[in-house]
């Protein structure tokens, strides 16, 4: 679905990504993990093309990513940040539906595509008309969700989604992300620093440290078989010193 | 058939003619901004209109170099002036003694000068009479023995060849600082004692009100300042009669007609077209049936018109800065380094003074509405490019890539996401440039664009407080209804998911 070759980026002297090769396979989620600072968030931006990469490739369903295709090649991406990045001037409605509209879609086929959403996501059908300030954090998410997938793209690129939520509404949206994930068969890419929901959510798990790939794998593949003493470091950190 | 033809034609061609010929001319007579010289051109204007000119007075330009640039570019006609100033102020370093000498060097400037109306306005030296005979000071070289006077002079006074410098020089007075003040203001100095000495027109009513002493001038220093009429050379081609009628003013102008007429609008606040056409009937220049010509304005007609111009030079100026502060603000925020230069440009603008501002768009726009318009659009630029820049920069960086990440292309973009968002911070850029706005046009009235500045600067050479207010307080009424629309236009134009508060 994804192929990243040599694809390297240093901000202001510092190596925010050392040169690396990452396949994002079709119909999986692929979890980026790893500490702050670890090129995480960077990798997904390259992949989407907000970020150019200094040097290396990035090729999206055997199509190089230029930055004169790059705009079109979005549209069959779909985005999800942290807070949800729903735009303050819009209603929920207006935010998914923005796209749609540009692109000069029928009213009937948009209300038929957003009430399919609405199933989808479990998102309260009174909420279309709020206005992001009048939403809660779950539910901007949901939101945002939506927006990410109206024009049904054959990837999806989530940065942190769950990272500003309370414990009991995040594992709630682990659940339903989980489903619809299974449920649409998609090709996933998410950030998280959290070994829980990578594992929870992720088919494949890649793990990053100071703009390098330590290891790729299963949850279980990193527990058994780590490929330097970090892994088992960031993973025994993670469970805490109860487990 | 080819007649017939010819034969409409040739009438054409004499209607069009006739039509042309019935035209009446259109006559610009000025005025600088003191009363004598807006009495003089009320006169003027009365006159051209008798003699079937359509004459509208273009009053209150603010100073010699002003008047004699509209004069000689063809932004007024006619107006009067004075010998003296012509020789200092007009044409300096020029040996011009006799009349025939001084009227031949402004035909090569293609201006005409009529023979002397009959009175003079000399400059002098004026004091307090009792603290001049406590002093007995009565000739400008008495000024001498007492270094510690003070002296508070007009501003084209203090600089001009024929004014202080000259004097000092002349004299060899000790006096080394003079303070620039405007007149009216030099003779409540002059009663609070905060100034000892002042510069005078020998025809100023006040000179009696304020019971001063006038120093002779006994090492003639001051040239004489006959009154003539300046008009265009070409306004005799143009409109002969007009030309008639104005030089129907020679010789008849006593002195003590002028201290009567000048008392007539500064003592019993008469108007000045009042106080003209009151003169003309005397002198039989104006008939009973000319009376229609003699048109005074109305306090209601006055703020309409006044509110009207003041509304056009704002708005017009404020339109003209969005046009092109929007893009640049814009500009700023996509392009750093040009938005350095940009801002840095605006922000310098931003200091120079109004009035400065206003005199250097003189020379390139004349005068009337079109330097104010420049000079408030100038003023406009900053805070809607400052603005406009904020708000668009201000976005957080989530937003900008999310509406990045949808695909879509920058131009919609800025307009479906960014715009809208800071709709907010660019209004209130555009609410502080009206503000000012409005506040800044009244510089208009000091070269001649209109608006409430016209009563505000002809109070101040009047020294009339109540005049002064009515144009002041219409001002800031006008700021406050400016200010009031843009905070209803708010809730148009900044989108209802801005302005509401978050659920708790």
């Amino acid at each position: 679905m994804l192929e990243l070759t040599g694809v390297c980026k240093t901000y202001r002297g510092q190596a925010a990504l050392q040169p690396t090769d990452l396949t994002v396979l079709a119909g999986k989620t692929t979890v980026l993990l790893g500490p702050s600072g670890c090129g995480k968030s960077t990798l997904l931006r390259v992949m989407i093309g907000l970020v150019r990469p200094d040097r290396g490739a990035v090729s999206f369903r055997d199509t190089p990513v230029t930055p004169e295709n790059a705009r079109e090649l979005r549209q069959r991406m779909g985005y999800v940040v942290q807070d949800g990045g729903l735009f303050p001037h819009l209603t929920a409605e207006g935010n998914v539906t923005l796209m749609a509209r540009w692109l000069g879609w029928e009213q009937t086929r948009i209300k038929a595509r957003l009430s399919e959403l609405t199933e989808l996501t479990q998102f309260p059908a009174d909420g279309l008309a709020r206005y992001p300030v009048q939403l809660s954090g779950g539910q901007k998410q949901r939101v945002s969700l939506m927006r990410a997938l109206l024009l049904d793209p054959d990837l999806i690129l989530l940065d942190e989604p769950l990272g500003a939520l309370d414990p009991l509404i995040r594992s709630d949206l682990q659940a339903d992300l989980r489903r619809i994930f299974r449920a649409l068969g998609k090709t996933v890419v998410l950030v998280t620093h959290d070994l829980g929901e990578a594992g929870y959510l992720g088919d494949r798990l890649v793990l990053l440290r100071a703009g390098r790939i330590v290891q790729q794998g299963t949850l279980t593949d990193l527990v058994q078989q780590p490929a330097e003493p970090f892994v088992t470091q960031f993973i025994n950190a993670q469970r805490g010193p109860a487990l | 058939m080819r007649h017939c033809t010819i034969a409409i034609l040739v009438g054409l061609g004499l209607w069009a003619g006739n039509a042309h010929a019935q035209q009446p001319p259109q006559v610009r007579p000025g005025s600088k901004a003191f009363t004598e010289s807006g009495i003089l051109g009320e006169m003027l204007t009365l006159l051209a209109r008798i003699a079937g000119a359509n004459a509208t007075h273009r009053a209150s330009l603010s100073g010699t170099q002003i008047a004699w640039g509209a004069l000689v570019k063809g932004e007024i006609d006619c107006y009067v002036d004075y010998t003296g100033t012509i020789r200092k102020e007009m044409l300096p370093g020029r040996d011009l003694p006799t009349e025939d000498a001084l009227r031949n060097a402004l035909a090569e400037q293609g201006i005409r000068m009529s023979r002397p109306l009959g009175f003079a306005n000399t400059y002098a030296i004026g004091m307090k009479k009792d603290k001049a005979d406590r002093l007995g000071i009565r000739k400008v070289s008495d000024l001498k023995k007492h270094p510690e006077l003070k002296f508070g002079f007009t501003a084209e006074f203090l600089d001009r060849a024929d004014g202080w410098p000259g004097l000092r020089a002349h004299y060899q007075l000790p006096q080394t600082s003079a303070r620039g003040m405007e007149h009216a203001l030099a003779y409540e100095s002059l009663e609070t004692g905060s100034i000892d000495a002042t510069d005078l027109y020998s025809t100023d009513a006040k000179i009696r009100t304020h019971d001063l002493q006038v120093l002779t001038d006994d090492l003639h220093y001051f040239p004489n300042y006959d009154a003539v009429l300046l008009y265009r050379a070409d306004l005799e081609q143009r409109a002969p009669q007009v030309v008639t009628a104005l030089r129907q003013l020679e010789g008849r102008i006593s002195e003590r007609d002028m201290v009567e007429l000048n008392s007539r609008v500064e003592l019993d606040k008469a108007p000045e077209v009042q106080a003209a056409a009151d003169f003309l009937r005397k002198l039989g220049l104006l008939r009973p049936e000319d009376q229609m010509y003699v048109r005074i304005e109305g306090p209601a007609a006055r703020l309409w018109r006044l509110t009207e111009q003041h509304l056009f030079l704002s708005a017009v100026s404020l339109l003209a800065a969005i046009v092109v502060a929007l893009p640049l603000g814009i500009l700023s925020a996509y392009r750093p380094a040009v938005g350095q230069v940009i801002l840095g440009t605006a922000g310098v603008l931003q200091t120079i003074p109004s009035i400065a501002l206003l005199v250097f768009m003189i020379p390139f726009l004349g005068i009337g509405p079109a330097p104010a318009i420049a000079a408030l659009f100038l003023y406009s630029i900053l805070p809607i490019v400052r603005n406009t820049h904020a708000g668009l920069t201000d976005i957080p960086l989530p937003l900008r890539e999310s509406a990045e990440a949808l695909g879509l292309p920058g131009f919609a973009r800025l307009w479906r996401i960014e715009l809208p968002m800071a709709a907010r911070t660019i209004l209130a850029g555009i609410k502080t440039a009206a503000v000012i706005n409005v506040g800044t046009a009244t510089l208009g009235g000091f070269i001649g664009a209109g608006g409430y500045g016209e009563l505000i600067f002809t109070g101040l050479y009047k020294d009339d407080k109540a005049l002064i207010l009515q144009g002041a307080i219409p001002t800031a009424l006008l700021a406050l209804l400016v200010q009031g629309v843009f905070e209803l236009a708010e809730r148009w134009l900044v989108p209802l998911g801005l302005r509401l508060k978050p659920a708790a």
